[in-house]
């Protein structure tokens, strides 16, 4: 089947789409978005987190099928040309980043958590990052950067 | 295979009744990791995400009309005032992008005995409406797990709406596992009170080839509670009503042992949660 979307801003289109395949698959293999990383397949690593028309989810767990008509922002469409998102920006100066294969995943979660709440406490981070698994780093980095990330952003506002 | 995609209910309706054998898809949570893993290839799949009234809540007469296709994440957000059962056991579901997706309608398709809605549906004496389109029916909660992963659907119902009457009194949830995110429970339990009728609810998660109520223990605690005067006067609970409480919920398990627990800790931490959840619970009453 066909399936048409939005990905970050531009319409999109994908033929031949397997009728049970995930929108994870449909970016990163038909629609040229590798950012999206693919790891459990059941949404347990939050590695694929993207937004759908604005929520945040798993891009393994919704059927492309679902995603006709919709709007996908994905980790390549958090910031703007070559300007980093601050979550991307502070994430790399607070050295949240190891193997990088979890960033993306993160760095999309930790977008939206920022979003909805200026001023998390460690609880409320911990919390929005719990579906998000970091093998590398111990969390400590990824704490720092959003932290980071919610200051800078008070600051700029 | 092939995708469905109704638009409304009723077109929804007569898709399940011309092929049965559809898969209903909501949030997905369960059915793509089905179809990512290879374990389950369905002829059609019957995309329910497009049928706007399956995403609403609404007061109806008493109760809250809750459609099936409502978030984890907007009972958080919506509901925790009038539902509070519920809106503790949406708060373990998966991750934030979990609930954002998951429904207390596929936790009810999926009928998981580990399903974290159950025990607050249980304890909450929550309906399910189903309908087909040869027509609609209420099922108690209790009645609509009839097997391990087994509900009582016909095969050419949905599930369209939980009606659950907000308990009139304090409720609880406690759920065992081994993080405090994405865990499928080793064993849950929900409360609720309900003084208006001097009634007790109860729900057992994880513990059972299904989820189901601990029946003696409600009976029983109803009971004490109405023999010591206590629904009126609020007074302390005795001791020896709690501890006898968490004994008869820990009967009514049966569980088994597997990779997330065995049976003997299950029913342990059975009796361990339903006295606190009790007391929890007692202690909110007696301050209203």
């Amino acid at each position: 089947m066909r399936v048409t979307c939005t990905v970050n801003g531009e319409q999109h289109q994908a033929d031949d789409v397997w009728e049970g395949e995930s929108l994870l698959y449909v970016l990163r293999e038909r629609m040229g978005f590798p950012g999206s990383k693919n790891a459990c397949e059941q949404g347990e690593c939050g590695s694929c987190t993207i937004y759908l028309d604005g929520v945040l989810a798993c891009a393994c767990l919704v059927a492309a099928g679902q995603a006709q008509g919709r709007g996908v922002r994905t980790v390549e469409g958090l910031g703007s040309g070559d300007e980093l998102a601050t979550i991307q920006q502070t994430f790399l100066e607070a050295g949240a980043v190891q193997c990088g294969f979890c960033t993306p995943g993160l760095l999309v979660a930790a977008h939206d958590l920022l979003e909805r709440h200026a001023g998390p406490t460690d609880a409320e981070i911990r919390e929005a990052l719990a579906g998000n698994l970091c093998r590398c780093t111990g969390y400590e980095k990824i704490m720092e950067a959003v932290r980071l990330g919610a200051t800078r952003r008070a600051t700029a506002s | 295979m092939e995708f469905l995609q109704p638009a409304t209910w009723a077109e929804a309706l007569q898709l399940k009744a011309v092929h049965p054998q559809a898969v209903p898809i909501q949030g997905g949570t369960d059915v793509m990791v089905e179809l990512n893993f290879d374990r389950h290839r369905p002829e059609f799949l019957l995309d329910l995400s497009r049928v706007g009234e399956l995403a609403q809540w609404a007061p109806e007469n008493g109760h809250i009309r809750l459609g099936a296709g409502v978030t984890y994440a907007r009972i958080l957000t919506e509901l925790s005032d009038r539902l509070p059962g519920l809106a503790m056991a949406s708060r373990t579901v998966g991750s934030p992008q979990i609930r954002n997706r998951g429904t207390v309608g596929g936790n009810l398709g999926a009928a998981s005995p580990a399903g974290d809605a159950h025990p607050a549906l249980l304890a909450a004496f929550a309906q399910v409406e189903v309908e087909s389109v040869s027509g609609l029916r209420q099922i108690p909660v209790a009645e609509f797990y009839t097997g391990v992963k087994r509900n009582a659907l016909s095969p050419d119902e949905l599930i369209k709406a939980v009606l659950i009457t907000p308990p009139t009194g304090p409720q609880q949830f406690c759920k065992i596992g081994t993080r405090n995110a994405m865990v499928i429970s080793v064993a849950a339990f929900g409360l609720a009170l309900h003084p208006d009728r001097k009634a007790v609810g109860t729900g057992i998660g994880s513990a059972a080839p299904t989820p189901r109520r601990a029946l003696e223990a409600e009976r029983f605690l109803a009971q004490s509670l109405t023999d010591d005067g206590l629904w009126e006067f609020r007074g302390a609970l005795p001791d020896a009503t709690s501890r006898r409480f968490a004994d008869l919920v820990a009967d009514a398990a049966s569980p088994i042992d597997d990779v997330r627990g065995t049976a003997r800790y299950r029913v342990h931490s059975l009796s361990v949660m339903a006295r606190r959840a009790l007391i929890w619970a007692w202690n909110d009453f007696r301050r209203v």
